[in-house]
Protein backbone atom coordinates (compact mmCIF):
# COMPACT_ATOMS: atom_id res chain seq x y z
CA UNK A 1 0.00 0.00 0.00
CA UNK A 2 1.12 3.44 -0.67
CA UNK A 3 1.33 6.13 2.10
CA UNK A 4 2.80 9.60 2.47
CA UNK A 5 4.25 10.89 5.64
CA UNK A 6 5.88 14.53 6.82
CA UNK A 7 8.11 14.85 9.29
CA UNK A 8 8.21 15.13 12.78
CA UNK A 9 7.27 11.93 12.52
CA UNK A 10 3.70 11.97 14.52
CA UNK A 11 3.07 8.60 16.91
CA UNK A 12 -0.60 7.94 15.11
CA UNK A 13 1.20 8.02 11.80
CA UNK A 14 3.85 5.58 12.41
CA UNK A 15 1.37 3.08 13.77
CA UNK A 16 -0.31 3.08 10.61
CA UNK A 17 2.63 2.04 8.94
CA UNK A 18 2.84 -1.71 8.34
CA UNK A 19 6.38 -4.09 7.12
CA UNK A 20 5.93 -4.09 3.14
CA UNK A 21 4.43 -0.56 2.50
CA UNK A 22 5.63 1.78 -0.04
CA UNK A 23 5.73 5.01 2.01
CA UNK A 24 6.78 8.69 0.39
CA UNK A 25 7.95 10.87 2.71
CA UNK A 26 8.60 14.68 2.97
CA UNK A 27 10.25 16.68 4.86
CA UNK A 28 13.40 17.33 7.15
CA UNK A 29 15.86 14.08 7.83
CA UNK A 30 19.17 13.94 8.82
CA UNK A 31 22.30 11.67 7.33
CA UNK A 32 24.44 10.09 9.41
CA UNK A 33 26.82 6.75 8.75
CA UNK A 34 29.34 5.08 10.74
CA UNK A 35 31.91 7.73 11.58
CA UNK A 36 29.22 10.10 12.36
CA UNK A 37 27.64 7.01 14.67
CA UNK A 38 30.45 7.00 16.06
CA UNK A 39 31.01 10.06 16.86
CA UNK A 40 27.83 10.85 18.09
CA UNK A 41 28.24 7.71 20.86
CA UNK A 42 31.89 9.23 22.26
CA UNK A 43 29.63 12.88 22.51
CA UNK A 44 27.24 10.88 24.59
CA UNK A 45 30.03 8.93 26.61
CA UNK A 46 31.17 12.58 27.85
CA UNK A 47 27.91 13.86 28.27
CA UNK A 48 27.75 16.29 25.28
CA UNK A 49 24.92 17.18 23.05
CA UNK A 50 24.38 15.45 20.14
CA UNK A 51 24.44 18.27 17.11
CA UNK A 52 20.75 16.73 15.41
CA UNK A 53 17.44 16.80 17.34
CA UNK A 54 16.59 13.13 17.60
CA UNK A 55 13.01 13.51 18.81
CA UNK A 56 10.26 12.56 16.15
CA UNK A 57 13.08 12.06 13.74
CA UNK A 58 14.25 10.34 10.64
CA UNK A 59 18.37 9.21 10.29
CA UNK A 60 19.16 8.26 6.63
CA UNK A 61 22.29 6.22 6.69
CA UNK A 62 23.94 7.69 3.38
CA UNK A 63 27.08 9.48 2.43
CA UNK A 64 26.49 10.91 -1.08
CA UNK A 65 28.76 11.66 -3.46
CA UNK A 66 29.78 15.11 -4.57
CA UNK A 67 27.36 17.37 -6.20
CA UNK A 68 28.60 18.96 -9.06
CA UNK A 69 28.03 23.11 -9.72
CA UNK A 70 23.75 23.40 -10.11
CA UNK A 71 23.53 19.85 -8.42
CA UNK A 72 21.66 19.47 -4.95
CA UNK A 73 23.63 16.47 -4.12
CA UNK A 74 25.09 13.66 -5.59
CA UNK A 75 24.35 9.98 -6.39
CA UNK A 76 22.09 9.37 -3.04
CA UNK A 77 21.58 5.81 -2.34
CA UNK A 78 21.64 4.23 1.47
CA UNK A 79 24.36 2.42 3.21
CA UNK A 80 24.25 -0.94 4.41
CA UNK A 81 22.15 -0.23 8.23
CA UNK A 82 23.25 -3.20 10.28
CA UNK A 83 27.04 -1.60 10.62
CA UNK A 84 24.88 1.06 12.91
CA UNK A 85 23.34 -1.79 15.31
CA UNK A 86 25.64 -1.15 18.04
CA UNK A 87 24.51 2.81 18.12
CA UNK A 88 20.89 2.31 17.03
CA UNK A 89 19.11 1.11 20.42
CA UNK A 90 20.73 4.66 22.30
CA UNK A 91 19.29 6.79 19.56
CA UNK A 92 15.76 5.23 19.68
CA UNK A 93 15.73 5.64 23.43
CA UNK A 94 16.35 9.17 22.72
CA UNK A 95 14.22 9.56 20.74
CA UNK A 96 14.95 9.02 17.35
CA UNK A 97 11.45 7.66 15.66
CA UNK A 98 12.65 6.47 11.58
CA UNK A 99 15.75 4.78 10.19
CA UNK A 100 16.69 4.72 6.15
CA UNK A 101 19.06 1.89 5.10
CA UNK A 102 19.42 -1.00 3.73
CA UNK A 103 19.45 -4.78 4.72
CA UNK A 104 19.02 -6.13 8.30
CA UNK A 105 18.97 -5.28 11.64
CA UNK A 106 19.78 -6.89 14.58
CA UNK A 107 17.37 -8.23 17.20
CA UNK A 108 18.25 -5.54 19.70
CA UNK A 109 17.73 -2.78 17.09
CA UNK A 110 14.37 -4.43 15.94
CA UNK A 111 13.77 -5.09 20.52
CA UNK A 112 14.21 -0.98 20.64
CA UNK A 113 11.85 -0.24 17.88
CA UNK A 114 9.17 -2.63 19.12
CA UNK A 115 9.73 -0.78 22.79
CA UNK A 116 9.57 2.87 21.96
CA UNK A 117 7.32 2.23 18.27
CA UNK A 118 9.70 3.66 16.05
CA UNK A 119 10.28 2.27 12.42
CA UNK A 120 12.89 1.14 10.00
CA UNK A 121 13.01 1.79 6.06
CA UNK A 122 14.65 0.49 3.06
CA UNK A 123 15.57 2.60 0.11
CA UNK A 124 16.60 0.69 -2.32
CA UNK A 125 20.32 -0.10 -2.57
CA UNK A 126 21.93 1.50 -5.92
CA UNK A 127 19.81 3.35 -6.54
CA UNK A 128 21.37 6.62 -5.67
CA UNK A 129 20.95 8.97 -9.17
CA UNK A 130 16.85 8.21 -9.25
CA UNK A 131 16.80 8.81 -5.02
CA UNK A 132 19.00 12.42 -5.48
CA UNK A 133 15.97 13.74 -7.83
CA UNK A 134 13.79 13.67 -4.61
CA UNK A 135 16.05 15.89 -2.36
CA UNK A 136 15.45 19.46 -2.64
CA UNK A 137 18.32 20.88 -0.38
CA UNK A 138 21.30 19.45 1.26
CA UNK A 139 23.23 21.22 4.12
CA UNK A 140 25.82 20.27 6.41
CA UNK A 141 25.34 20.90 9.60
CA UNK A 142 28.02 18.53 12.18
CA UNK A 143 31.00 16.65 11.40
CA UNK A 144 32.08 18.50 7.76
CA UNK A 145 35.80 17.18 8.49
CA UNK A 146 34.21 13.66 8.07
CA UNK A 147 33.74 14.43 4.57
CA UNK A 148 30.55 12.23 2.98
CA UNK A 149 30.10 10.78 6.07
CA UNK A 150 29.16 14.72 7.57
CA UNK A 151 25.49 15.11 9.11
CA UNK A 152 23.34 16.72 6.29
CA UNK A 153 19.95 18.06 6.59
CA UNK A 154 17.88 17.02 4.23
CA UNK A 155 14.60 18.54 2.91
CA UNK A 156 12.72 15.77 0.91
CA UNK A 157 9.59 15.88 -1.05
CA UNK A 158 8.13 12.03 -1.60
CA UNK A 159 10.99 10.41 -0.94
CA UNK A 160 10.23 6.78 -2.37
CA UNK A 161 10.80 3.67 0.86
CA UNK A 162 9.40 0.41 2.42
CA UNK A 163 8.64 -0.45 5.46
CA UNK A 164 11.02 -3.40 6.36
CA UNK A 165 10.33 -3.63 10.72
CA UNK A 166 7.01 -1.79 11.60
CA UNK A 167 6.31 -0.40 15.23
CA UNK A 168 5.30 -4.14 16.16
CA UNK A 169 8.24 -5.69 14.99
CA UNK A 170 6.71 -7.40 11.74
CA UNK A 171 10.15 -8.00 9.24
CA UNK A 172 9.34 -7.80 5.32
CA UNK A 173 13.18 -9.69 4.96
CA UNK B 1 60.08 -3.31 -27.39
CA UNK B 2 57.32 -0.68 -28.05
CA UNK B 3 57.42 1.95 -25.69
CA UNK B 4 54.36 3.60 -24.25
CA UNK B 5 53.98 6.96 -22.25
CA UNK B 6 52.67 6.54 -18.41
CA UNK B 7 50.44 9.50 -18.96
CA UNK B 8 48.55 7.57 -21.76
CA UNK B 9 48.18 5.17 -19.22
CA UNK B 10 47.12 7.72 -16.62
CA UNK B 11 44.42 9.34 -18.81
CA UNK B 12 42.78 6.21 -19.93
CA UNK B 13 42.48 5.14 -16.38
CA UNK B 14 41.54 8.29 -15.24
CA UNK B 15 38.44 7.95 -18.04
CA UNK B 16 37.71 4.87 -16.97
CA UNK B 17 37.05 5.38 -13.26
CA UNK B 18 34.71 7.62 -14.51
CA UNK B 19 32.87 5.97 -17.31
CA UNK B 20 32.39 2.95 -14.74
CA UNK B 21 30.67 4.73 -12.49
CA UNK B 22 27.76 6.76 -14.48
CA UNK B 23 27.31 4.14 -17.34
CA UNK B 24 26.97 0.45 -16.51
CA UNK B 25 28.92 -1.79 -19.25
CA UNK B 26 26.12 -3.35 -21.79
CA UNK B 27 26.26 -6.71 -20.79
CA UNK B 28 25.24 -6.08 -17.31
CA UNK B 29 22.69 -3.37 -18.56
CA UNK B 30 21.47 -7.14 -20.84
CA UNK B 31 20.82 -8.83 -17.55
CA UNK B 32 18.41 -6.32 -15.62
CA UNK B 33 16.19 -5.91 -18.63
CA UNK B 34 16.43 -9.66 -18.57
CA UNK B 35 15.55 -9.64 -15.17
CA UNK B 36 12.65 -7.62 -15.68
CA UNK B 37 11.02 -9.86 -18.49
CA UNK B 38 11.60 -13.16 -16.11
CA UNK B 39 10.27 -11.71 -12.35
CA UNK B 40 7.73 -12.99 -11.09
CA UNK B 41 7.07 -10.84 -8.18
CA UNK B 42 5.14 -7.79 -9.04
CA UNK B 43 6.97 -5.84 -6.13
CA UNK B 44 10.16 -7.19 -7.78
CA UNK B 45 9.41 -5.77 -10.87
CA UNK B 46 8.81 -2.79 -9.78
CA UNK B 47 12.23 -2.32 -8.02
CA UNK B 48 13.92 -4.03 -11.25
CA UNK B 49 11.97 -0.89 -13.09
CA UNK B 50 13.56 1.68 -10.48
CA UNK B 51 16.69 0.36 -11.43
CA UNK B 52 16.34 0.78 -14.71
CA UNK B 53 15.20 4.07 -14.46
CA UNK B 54 18.47 4.93 -12.03
CA UNK B 55 20.75 3.60 -15.07
CA UNK B 56 18.91 6.20 -17.44
CA UNK B 57 19.27 8.99 -14.70
CA UNK B 58 23.01 8.17 -13.95
CA UNK B 59 23.54 8.20 -17.93
CA UNK B 60 21.65 10.95 -18.75
CA UNK B 61 22.23 13.84 -15.70
CA UNK B 62 26.39 12.82 -15.31
CA UNK B 63 24.81 11.48 -11.52
CA UNK B 64 27.08 8.29 -10.54
CA UNK B 65 24.98 5.12 -10.43
CA UNK B 66 25.76 4.68 -6.60
CA UNK B 67 26.62 6.89 -4.29
CA UNK B 68 29.42 4.21 -3.07
CA UNK B 69 31.64 4.65 -6.02
CA UNK B 70 33.35 2.09 -4.72
CA UNK B 71 37.36 1.22 -3.91
CA UNK B 72 38.95 0.89 -7.60
CA UNK B 73 40.38 -2.37 -8.11
CA UNK B 74 42.87 -2.43 -11.29
CA UNK B 75 44.02 -5.32 -13.28
CA UNK B 76 46.73 -4.36 -15.69
CA UNK B 77 48.56 -7.20 -17.97
CA UNK B 78 51.42 -5.67 -19.54
CA UNK B 79 52.89 -7.19 -22.24
CA UNK B 80 56.67 -8.42 -21.72
CA UNK B 81 57.60 -6.26 -25.05
CA UNK B 82 56.48 -3.16 -23.63
CA UNK B 83 58.67 -0.35 -22.41
CA UNK B 84 56.54 2.08 -19.87
CA UNK B 85 58.13 5.26 -20.66
CA UNK B 86 58.50 8.92 -18.64
CA UNK B 87 57.26 7.88 -15.38
CA UNK B 88 57.07 5.52 -12.46
CA UNK B 89 53.90 2.54 -13.57
CA UNK B 90 52.16 2.45 -9.88
CA UNK B 91 52.58 6.58 -9.54
CA UNK B 92 50.50 6.87 -12.97
CA UNK B 93 47.60 4.29 -12.44
CA UNK B 94 47.27 6.21 -8.70
CA UNK B 95 47.22 9.34 -10.59
CA UNK B 96 44.87 8.51 -12.60
CA UNK B 97 42.73 7.28 -9.98
CA UNK B 98 42.99 10.63 -8.19
CA UNK B 99 42.21 12.59 -11.03
CA UNK B 100 38.87 10.20 -12.21
CA UNK B 101 37.59 10.55 -8.47
CA UNK B 102 38.03 13.87 -7.89
CA UNK B 103 37.17 14.90 -12.03
CA UNK B 104 34.33 13.09 -12.07
CA UNK B 105 32.73 14.04 -8.53
CA UNK B 106 32.95 10.17 -7.52
CA UNK B 107 32.97 9.71 -3.93
CA UNK B 108 36.31 9.45 -2.00
CA UNK B 109 35.67 6.23 0.27
CA UNK B 110 39.18 5.58 1.36
CA UNK B 111 40.95 5.56 4.37
CA UNK B 112 44.92 5.30 5.08
CA UNK B 113 44.47 2.63 7.84
CA UNK B 114 41.91 -0.46 8.39
CA UNK B 115 42.56 0.91 12.59
CA UNK B 116 43.48 4.70 12.20
CA UNK B 117 40.96 4.99 9.34
CA UNK B 118 41.50 8.83 8.16
CA UNK B 119 40.13 9.29 4.88
CA UNK B 120 42.73 9.70 1.89
CA UNK B 121 40.41 12.12 -0.22
CA UNK B 122 41.13 11.42 -2.66
CA UNK B 123 40.33 7.22 -3.16
CA UNK B 124 43.43 6.09 -3.53
CA UNK B 125 44.92 4.06 -3.41
CA UNK B 126 43.77 1.47 -5.76
CA UNK B 127 44.06 -2.12 -5.03
CA UNK B 128 46.43 -3.18 -8.41
CA UNK B 129 46.91 -6.50 -9.82
CA UNK B 130 49.29 -7.08 -11.94
CA UNK B 131 50.19 -9.29 -14.53
CA UNK B 132 53.23 -9.68 -17.03
CA UNK B 133 52.00 -11.72 -20.46
CA UNK B 134 53.32 -12.36 -24.17
CA UNK B 135 53.02 -9.43 -26.86
CA UNK B 136 53.27 -5.78 -26.67
CA UNK B 137 49.93 -4.69 -25.50
CA UNK B 138 48.59 -3.30 -22.11
CA UNK B 139 44.88 -4.62 -21.20
CA UNK B 140 43.69 -2.44 -18.17
CA UNK B 141 40.40 -3.66 -16.48
CA UNK B 142 39.18 -0.94 -13.83
CA UNK B 143 36.54 -2.80 -11.37
CA UNK B 144 35.31 0.24 -8.91
CA UNK B 145 34.06 -2.34 -6.04
CA UNK B 146 31.23 -0.79 -3.46
CA UNK B 147 31.59 -2.72 0.25
CA UNK B 148 27.70 -3.39 0.78
CA UNK B 149 28.58 -6.45 -1.34
CA UNK B 150 32.35 -6.45 -0.89
CA UNK B 151 31.36 -7.16 3.23
CA UNK B 152 29.13 -10.00 2.27
CA UNK B 153 32.13 -11.99 0.51
CA UNK B 154 33.50 -14.88 1.82
CA UNK B 155 36.44 -17.33 1.41
CA UNK B 156 35.91 -21.45 2.75
CA UNK B 157 39.15 -23.86 3.09
CA UNK B 158 36.80 -26.82 2.26
CA UNK B 159 38.60 -30.44 2.49
CA UNK B 160 38.64 -32.20 -0.74
CA UNK B 161 36.28 -35.19 0.19
CA UNK B 162 33.55 -31.87 0.49
CA UNK B 163 33.83 -32.13 -3.71
CA UNK B 164 31.64 -30.04 -5.64
CA UNK B 165 28.36 -30.21 -3.04
CA UNK B 166 30.59 -28.31 -0.88
CA UNK B 167 31.28 -25.93 -2.88
CA UNK B 168 27.87 -25.31 -4.25
CA UNK B 169 26.69 -25.26 0.06
CA UNK B 170 29.53 -22.48 0.19
CA UNK B 171 28.14 -20.31 -2.70
CA UNK B 172 24.62 -20.84 -1.19
CA UNK B 173 25.64 -19.97 2.05
CA UNK B 174 27.53 -16.95 1.14
CA UNK B 175 24.11 -15.83 -1.00
CA UNK B 176 21.80 -16.34 1.89
CA UNK B 177 24.12 -14.46 4.05
CA UNK B 178 24.33 -11.78 1.67
CA UNK B 179 20.92 -11.55 1.25
CA UNK B 180 19.21 -7.61 0.98
CA UNK B 181 22.80 -6.26 2.41
CA UNK B 182 24.38 -7.17 -1.05
CA UNK B 183 21.70 -4.99 -2.84
CA UNK B 184 20.35 -8.05 -4.92
CA UNK B 185 20.23 -8.74 -7.80
CA UNK B 186 23.55 -9.69 -7.49
CA UNK B 187 26.59 -11.12 -9.63
CA UNK B 188 28.45 -14.01 -7.70
CA UNK B 189 31.77 -14.49 -8.87
CA UNK B 190 33.44 -17.78 -7.17
CA UNK B 191 37.22 -19.10 -7.41
CA UNK B 192 37.73 -22.13 -6.60
CA UNK B 193 41.34 -24.04 -6.49
CA UNK B 194 44.82 -22.23 -5.48
CA UNK B 195 45.63 -21.25 -2.55
CA UNK B 196 44.29 -18.68 0.52
CA UNK B 197 44.73 -15.26 -1.50
CA UNK B 198 44.49 -17.70 -5.64
CA UNK B 199 40.74 -18.60 -5.26
CA UNK B 200 40.13 -14.66 -3.96
CA UNK B 201 41.88 -13.30 -6.56
CA UNK B 202 40.06 -15.68 -8.83
CA UNK B 203 36.86 -14.71 -7.67
CA UNK B 204 37.15 -11.02 -8.04
CA UNK B 205 38.62 -11.53 -11.65
CA UNK B 206 35.02 -13.74 -12.32
CA UNK B 207 33.35 -10.50 -11.39
CA UNK B 208 34.87 -8.82 -14.49
CA UNK B 209 33.79 -11.18 -16.90
CA UNK B 210 31.99 -9.09 -19.57
CA UNK B 211 28.69 -11.56 -19.96
CA UNK B 212 28.53 -10.96 -23.79
CA UNK B 213 31.48 -12.00 -24.73
CA UNK B 214 31.32 -16.71 -24.73
CA UNK B 215 33.51 -17.92 -22.30
CA UNK B 216 36.13 -20.44 -22.65
CA UNK B 217 35.47 -22.80 -20.00
CA UNK B 218 38.75 -25.35 -19.18
CA UNK B 219 36.37 -28.26 -18.10
CA UNK B 220 32.38 -28.44 -18.94
CA UNK B 221 30.96 -29.00 -15.67
CA UNK B 222 31.97 -25.68 -14.83
CA UNK B 223 29.44 -24.62 -16.92
CA UNK B 224 26.95 -26.70 -16.05
CA UNK B 225 27.83 -26.01 -12.14
CA UNK B 226 27.31 -21.91 -13.09
CA UNK B 227 23.92 -22.93 -14.63
CA UNK B 228 23.05 -24.95 -11.62
CA UNK B 229 23.64 -22.07 -8.97
CA UNK B 230 22.33 -19.29 -10.40
CA UNK B 231 18.77 -21.74 -10.57
CA UNK B 232 19.31 -22.61 -6.38
CA UNK B 233 20.77 -18.70 -5.78
CA UNK B 234 17.16 -17.67 -7.58
CA UNK B 235 14.99 -20.10 -5.78
CA UNK B 236 16.22 -18.93 -2.69
CA UNK B 237 13.62 -15.82 -2.86
CA UNK B 238 15.90 -12.98 -1.92
CA UNK B 239 14.74 -11.20 -5.09
CA UNK B 240 15.65 -7.94 -6.05
CA UNK B 241 16.29 -5.51 -2.97
CA UNK B 242 15.61 -8.56 -0.84
CA UNK B 243 12.21 -7.87 -1.68
CA UNK B 244 11.48 -11.20 -1.70
CA UNK B 245 11.46 -12.50 -6.24
CA UNK B 246 12.73 -14.83 -8.38
CA UNK B 247 15.65 -12.92 -9.36
CA UNK B 248 18.20 -12.96 -6.88
CA UNK B 249 21.42 -13.04 -9.18
CA UNK B 250 22.26 -12.18 -12.66
CA UNK B 251 25.01 -14.66 -12.87
CA UNK B 252 27.38 -16.76 -10.74
CA UNK B 253 31.03 -16.45 -13.04
CA UNK B 254 33.31 -19.68 -11.74
CA UNK B 255 37.08 -19.52 -12.26
CA UNK B 256 39.39 -22.35 -11.31
CA UNK B 257 42.64 -23.38 -11.16
CA UNK B 258 44.77 -25.94 -9.86
CA UNK B 259 45.65 -26.92 -6.71
CA UNK B 260 47.13 -28.70 -3.66
CA UNK B 261 46.32 -32.31 -3.10
CA UNK B 262 45.17 -31.26 0.64
CA UNK B 263 42.59 -28.53 -0.28
CA UNK B 264 39.84 -27.43 -1.72
CA UNK B 265 39.67 -23.46 -1.34
CA UNK B 266 36.70 -21.45 -2.81
CA UNK B 267 36.06 -18.15 -2.58
CA UNK B 268 32.87 -16.18 -3.03
CA UNK B 269 33.01 -12.59 -4.05
CA UNK B 270 29.64 -11.10 -3.94
CA UNK B 271 29.07 -8.16 -6.12
CA UNK B 272 25.21 -5.57 -6.47
CA UNK B 273 23.62 -5.25 -9.47
CA UNK B 274 25.87 -1.98 -10.17
CA UNK B 275 28.44 -4.14 -11.58
CA UNK B 276 31.09 -2.42 -12.88
CA UNK B 277 33.92 -2.82 -15.08
CA UNK B 278 35.46 -1.84 -18.14
CA UNK B 279 38.38 -2.99 -20.09
CA UNK B 280 40.71 -1.18 -22.74
CA UNK B 281 43.94 -2.30 -24.64
CA UNK B 282 47.03 0.58 -24.84
S1 LIG C 1 26.44 -2.73 -2.63
FE1 LIG C 1 26.60 -1.87 -4.69
S2 LIG C 1 24.62 -0.99 -5.19
FE2 LIG C 1 24.69 -1.37 -2.99
S3 LIG C 1 25.34 0.58 -2.12
FE3 LIG C 1 27.19 -0.63 -2.41
S4 LIG C 1 27.96 -0.14 -4.47
FE4 LIG C 1 25.86 0.63 -4.30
Amino acid sequence: MDKYIHTPLKEEEIAELKAGDFVFITGTIYTARDAAHKRMYEALRKKEELPIELKNNIIYYMGPSPAKEGQVIGSAGPTTSSRMDKYTPELIDLGLKGMIGKGRRSDQVREAIIKRKAVYFAAIGGAGALLSKCIISSQVIAYEDLGTEAIRKLEVKNFPVIVVIDSEGNNLY
Amino acid sequence: MREVDISEITKEIKEMCIQANYVLSSDMQTKLEDAVQKEESSLGIKILKQLEENLKIAESEQIPICQDTGMTVIFIKIGQEVHIINGDLEEGIQKGVREGYQEGYLRKSVVNDPILRENTKDNTPAVIHYEIIKGDKIEITVAPKGFGSENMSRIFMLKPADGIEGVKEAVLTSVREAGPNACPPMVIGVGIGGTFEKCALLAKKALTRDLNKSFSYPYPYIKELEEELLKKINELGIGPGGLGGTQTAFAVNIETYPTHIAGLPVAVNICCHVNRHITRII
